[in-house]
């Protein structure tokens, strides 16, 4: 049976009241014109929010103009950052970004998703609840936090085991080759996958609980195996919702600053090797923003900020379709 | 029939398969969730132990030296969560209020959608923006850039927390105001905002929270000051900032905050 708990029944949009209840009575002057004021207010407060956002794109845009004029598309491949010699390419802090962000997904998403499977699949309710309630407050830690334990904890670990034991087995890859610094791509992957699990997890395992029961009942009077059901049944109806929750771990990945930075060495290269140290996009941003002193110097770094935004704002923007059209599937919880 | 059928050697075999598959997501779990108890543990028994009067009242020590507290940060934070709620709460809650009660049109759906990609956009990049607006014409790194910053951040999260409280209020609430020809201003006002307002209120304390850990936003705006700051058009340190720039105790500066957080919850 299934038991709707007061939160899940769906909020009907309320109805205005027609013109007698609002103007025609006894209060009509006051009535009508405190509505106007009041609606103008919320009104304006809510395009002020797009005017924000729209806001942040212009003024990115309009302070890179020196650095997309001097560099155009070049910009994004060149792969010299000299400061000094006014030579500015973003692809080593592009491909820092895409690579710790690969790698941090590679990571969380298998081991998101199969927690997932086991706390809303095999764990009992209570304890499940229990553990996604601690779990959601892991998402609340501040990423400077995440930093400095990655500085103390990760990267001693990474250097003296991880790195060192994946050198010799797997050393003839490109991948993994080179000296173990601790810091670099690989830590800075491990972080990030540590920081977005937690997401994963929350809302992977609600959307796999929010499965009608009459499709799991269904699924199991056919002869399914309980592991059947959870990959043939809860899974396919998780899917879009997962997806979303993908993308949104990416998003946050790609922006994430501080942790980063702390942990990936901070250096401008293009290397194979997951050993090396690197940079990304935020870091730069969060390194070097304030020692800007000449024009061209802050206006390439607002243009890796401009891409930065643009690169969130496609992920952002296909990850809210993907929970939209989860949402929009009915209240059927 | 289905007896045998279910006793077959390939159910036994499907079953099998499922356990072992379970045990599979099962250890995944033990991995991430003891992983994740290790840092929260970690962060709870380094905490603790660091907090002490010293570390609240007193300004850091020169680089160098051992002991010091950071009193100026705890206060340059409190001023810029003070001047993020200042820009923020209006905007987000007036906005929440608008999408829950006129916003079921397009306008509103335009809106909703905005707000989600703001909320998506990363605090470093909202960074630059203060940067621009407030810094660059200013010349100088302000507290009112940090806040407004750190303002632009909550109004996501305000804005849904809001809507999604009012909406939770009955229309039978609505009606019933209604019908004593109470207009629709003051039924908001009077009737569906108080009844909302404990969600209300939690969703902007969590909120607050958030921002609090915020660094990135502020290396560039309001950037950190060794000593007291003198007005909001100064410099400000704030928590997350000196655990960044302390070069040699941040355990002990750093760990505190989890501490402090867990209170907060």
């Amino acid at each position: 049976m299934i038991v709707l708990a007061p939160e899940h029944v769906p909020a009907f949009p309320p109805v205005p009241p027609s013109r007698e209840a609002a103007g025609g009575s006894a209060f009509s002057r006051s009535g009508k014109w405190g509505d106007r004021l009041f609606h103008g207010a919320a009104l304006s407060f809510s395009a002020g929010i797009l005017l924000l956002t729209g806001g942040i794109g212009a003024s990115l845009w309009r302070n890179s103009a020196l650095s997309r004029h001097a560099f155009g598309w070049e910009f994004l491949i060149g792969r010299v950052w000299d400061p000094v010699a006014g030579q500015f390419g973003a692809l080593p802090f592009l491909y820092g970004t895409l690579l710790t962000s690969a790698l941090a997904l590679l990571i969380a998403v298998p081991l998101g998703v199969g927690a997932a499977i086991f706390l809303s699949e095999l764990a009992p309710r209570r304890i499940s609840d229990v553990m996604s309630f601690l779990i959601e407050l892991l998402a609340a830690v501040p990423s400077v936090i995440y930093g400095l334990l990655g500085i103390f904890v990760l990267v001693p670990l990474v250097r003296r085991f991880l790195e060192p034991v994946l050198g010799k087995t797997l050393g003839f890859l490109p991948l993994f080759s080179g000296p173990p610094y601790g810091v670099g791509f690989l830590s800075a992957g491990l972080i990030l996958a540590i920081m977005v699990i937690p997401f994963i997890i929350t809302v992977t395992r609600e959307v796999m609980l929010s499965t009608p029961k009459l499709l799991r009942e269904a699924a199991m009077a056919l002869g399914a195996t309980r592991w059947e059901v959870a990959t043939t049944v809860a899974l396919p109806f998780a899917r879009s919702g997962i997806a979303g929750a993908i993308f949104l771990a990416l998003a946050r990945a790609l922006g994430e600053t501080m942790a980063v930075t702390m942990v990936i060495g901070n250096t401008p290269v293009v290397s194979a090797s997951l050993f090396s140290p690197g940079y990304t996009m935020a870091a730069v941003l969060a390194n070097e923003f304030t020692e800007a002193s000449d024009p061209l110097y802050l206006h390439a770094l607002v243009e890796i900020g401009l891409v930065l935004f643009g690169a969130t704002l496609v992920v952002n923007a296909l990850a809210q379709l993907l929970v939209w059209s989860v949402k929009n599937r009915g209240g059927r919880r | 029939m289905t007896l045998i059928a279910f006793d077959s050697g390939r159910y036994r075999r499907r079953k099998l398969f499922g356990r072992l598959a379970f045990a599979s997501t099962a250890l995944c779990a033990a991995g991430v969730l003891s992983a994740l108890f290790f840092i929260l543990g970690y962060l709870w028994v380094h905490g603790i132990s660091s907090i002490n009067w010293d570390f609240l009242t007193k300004l850091p020590k020169p680089v160098g030296e051992t002991g010091g507290g950071m009193a100026n940060a705890l206060v340059g934070s409190a001023e810029l969560l003070g001047l993020a709620g200042l820009f923020g709460l209006p905007t987000g809650v007036f906005a929440g209020i608008y999408l829950s009660e006129y916003g079921h049109n397009r306008f509103g759906t335009i809106v909703r959608y905005t707000t989600d990609i703001l909320n998506g956009v990363p605090s470093i990049v909202i960074g630059i923006f203060a940067y621009t607006l407030f810094v660059l014409p200013m010349r100088r790194f302000t507290a009112l850039a940090g806040g407004a910053a750190l303002g632009a951040m909550m109004i996501p999260i305000a804005v849904r927390t809001t809507e999604e409280f009012m909406n939770l209020v009955p229309t039978s609430v609505r009606e019933a105001a209604y019908a004593l020809g109470i207009p629709r201003w003051k039924t908001v006002v009077f009737i569906v905002i108080p009844t909302a307002l404990r969600g209300i209120v939690t969703g902007i304390m969590l909120d607050f929270a958030r921002v609090a850990g915020e660094t990135a936003p502020l290396l560039f705006t309001a950037f950190g000051n060794r000593y007291w700051s003198r007005g909001i058009l100064e410099p400000t340190s704030s928590l997350p900032v000196m655990i960044t720039h302390t070069p040699f105790p941040p355990m002990r500066t750093g760990t505190a905050r989890p501490g402090r957080r867990a209170w907060f919850f």
